[in-house]
């Protein structure tokens, strides 16, 4: 009994050290992430969803802190994940959470430390995010977020010259799509598709790409935009 | 026969009947664009309900594209009707009035007769279409603006960049084209046997009718006649809005899904068109004229 007492006390200080250790660790990340303020990003978009058939295209990313986001094809219609597509990392971190560290990983090559945010309020929308965090360069490599009415997504960063603002070159978000399934009453197409190409789209993961070719950052970005 | 086609033509167009077809076109078109105009975005967001659950669309859904798209789907069925007031009238017309007997004495080839009145025919058909080109196409662009197209088939959804739309269209119409000639045939060829046009003109609507609701019903005895059925390709000018994917799912812009198809089907139509074109002629030429 006497060795029971400094024990747990031990085990409970080791809890607190690991969970302020993920805090830290990503109030460091994000903290690089909110150096920047805005920018402006040039790329190009690739949906692949089995049930959609989309060509790549020329896309402006806009984003102004805290939480302004805009994607816009040049000319064209862009299709995305609804509520999973907000590449803005550092608003994914902008809740009130608690950061519970969960081991170590390897993502892209690199050993991460896994950090999961579970967030404060009962009712949020977001219900756990699990974040891949490079710790040696503050980078975040890879996040997976469960929300209430969007699922689960993922995102996969890949960086190159601009990982020193914490901005990936490249994003692969990973989501759960429903089956497609649409009345021939709406479509006006009155022939019965092909068994073979219905039975390709169901239960198939969607992936959207957005590999990023220029970033022109703090430069400023009018509100007017994400109007 | 360039004479004999000009003739032709200027009677079609001496004939009130001609116009109607026009007058119902224009109305039709004008009242949907001006629904779509005030109150589209709801009608899109109906359209897409199956999606906007799942995915968010930024950008013009609503342009002039999808309007000329929305506008054929529901045209393309119901032109083939009003072709059927012309065509069916052509011989059956002129048998009605009594100018058969006295047309046909005149030093010009029975088979010359009747293919400059289907030439006529044609062209009327031809006329028809320019005229959904212009107000579905042209209209609809210069109203809506242009841009990336979306369409829904049963199983998926396609998205073409605004730049390979156009010529997608331009094939559209030329296998409408082809589509609603095989009716300008069917028409003309049941108005040989008739004296009056009332008949061949019910005749070709009723057979029209028929066949489209054959070609659409998913009936197993149904299914094995359709490949055979004129109406069953008549709609495959939608085959020109889908695209090829190559090995890493990306579309091939530029591309058609289903090329053979459409061979397929434009080869079916104009055996149609000749078949009846031929057996008209036949049996013209056999034909006892007393009217």
């Amino acid at each position: 009994m006497k060795l029971l007492f400094p024990f747990l006390v031990f085990i409970f200080s080791l809890n607190t050290v690991q969970a302020q250790d993920a805090a830290t660790l990503v109030s460091k990340l994000k903290e690089k992430l909110q150096k920047v303020h805005d920018y402006e990003a040039t790329g190009i978009l690739k949906t692949d969803v089995a049930f959609i058939k989309s060509p790549a295209g020329k896309i402006i990313v806009y984003y102004k802190n805290p939480d302004k986001f805009t994607l816009k094809r040049q000319g064209g219609i862009s299709i995305l994940p609804k509520g999973g597509m907000n590449v803005n990392m550092a608003s994914m971190m902008s809740f009130d959470y608690l950061a519970i560290d969960a081991g170590e990983a390897i993502v892209n090559g690199v050993n991460t430390r896994v950090i999961k945010l579970l967030p404060n309020d009962e009712k949020s929308e977001l219900i756990l995010s699990t974040l891949y965090i490079d710790p040696v360069n503050m980078l975040l490599q890879k996040a997976i977020t469960t929300t209430r009415s969007n699922g689960t997504y993922e995102m996969l960063m890949s960086y190159g010259k601009y990982a020193a603002y914490g901005l990936p070159d490249k994003v692969v978000f990973s989501f759960n799509t429903k089956d497609y399934k649409i009345p021939k009453g709406v479509t006006l197409e009155f022939n019965d598709a092909n068994k073979a190409d219905m039975e390709k789209m169901k239960n198939k993961k969607g992936k959207v790409e957005i590999s990023y070719s220029s970033y022109i950052i703090n430069k400023g970005v009018p509100d007017s935009i994400f109007k | 026969m360039w004479k004999l086609f000009n003739i032709e033509v200027y009677k079609i167009f001496r004939r009130p009947r001609t116009y109607i077809a026009f007058a119902a076109i224009t109305a039709l078109i004008v009242i949907i664009q001006l629904g779509l105009y005030v109150d589209g975005d709801s009608y899109v967001d109906f359209l897409m309900s199956g999606l906007k659950d799942s995915f968010d669309f930024q950008g013009k859904i609503l342009n002039g594209y999808l309007v000329c798209y929305i506008l054929l789907q529901l045209l393309l069925v119901h032109v083939p009707l009003l072709i059927a007031l012309v065509s069916a009238d052509m011989i059956s017309g002129e048998a009605n009035m009594g100018t058969l007997r006295l047309l046909i004495t005149k030093p010009v080839s029975k088979t010359s007769f009747m293919l400059g009145k289907f030439l006529a025919a044609s062209f009327y058909t031809l006329l028809l279409l320019i005229w959904i080109a212009f107000l579905a196409l042209a209209v609809s662009t210069w109203l809506f603006g242009t841009g990336d197209l979306i369409i829904q088939k049963n199983a998926y959804v396609v998205q073409m960049s605004q730049d390979d739309v156009f010529w997608r269209y331009a094939g559209a119409f030329a296998f409408a084209f082809l589509a609603m000639l095989a009716v300008t045939a069917l028409g003309f060829f049941l108005s040989v046997f008739s004296e009056n046009s009332i008949g061949p003109i019910v005749a070709t609507i009723s057979i029209i009718i028929f066949f489209t609701i054959m070609s659409t019903m998913s009936i197993p005895l149904f299914q094995h006649i359709q490949p055979y059925l004129f109406t069953s390709h008549m709609v495959n000018w939608k085959e020109f809005f889908d695209e090829k994917l190559d090995a890493s799912d990306n579309v091939i812009k530029g591309s058609i899904q289903n090329v053979e198809q459409l061979y397929n089907s434009a080869i079916v139509l104009g055996v149609y068109i000749v078949v009846f074109v031929s057996g008209a002629i036949i049996i013209f030429k056999r034909k006892d004229i007393l009217s």
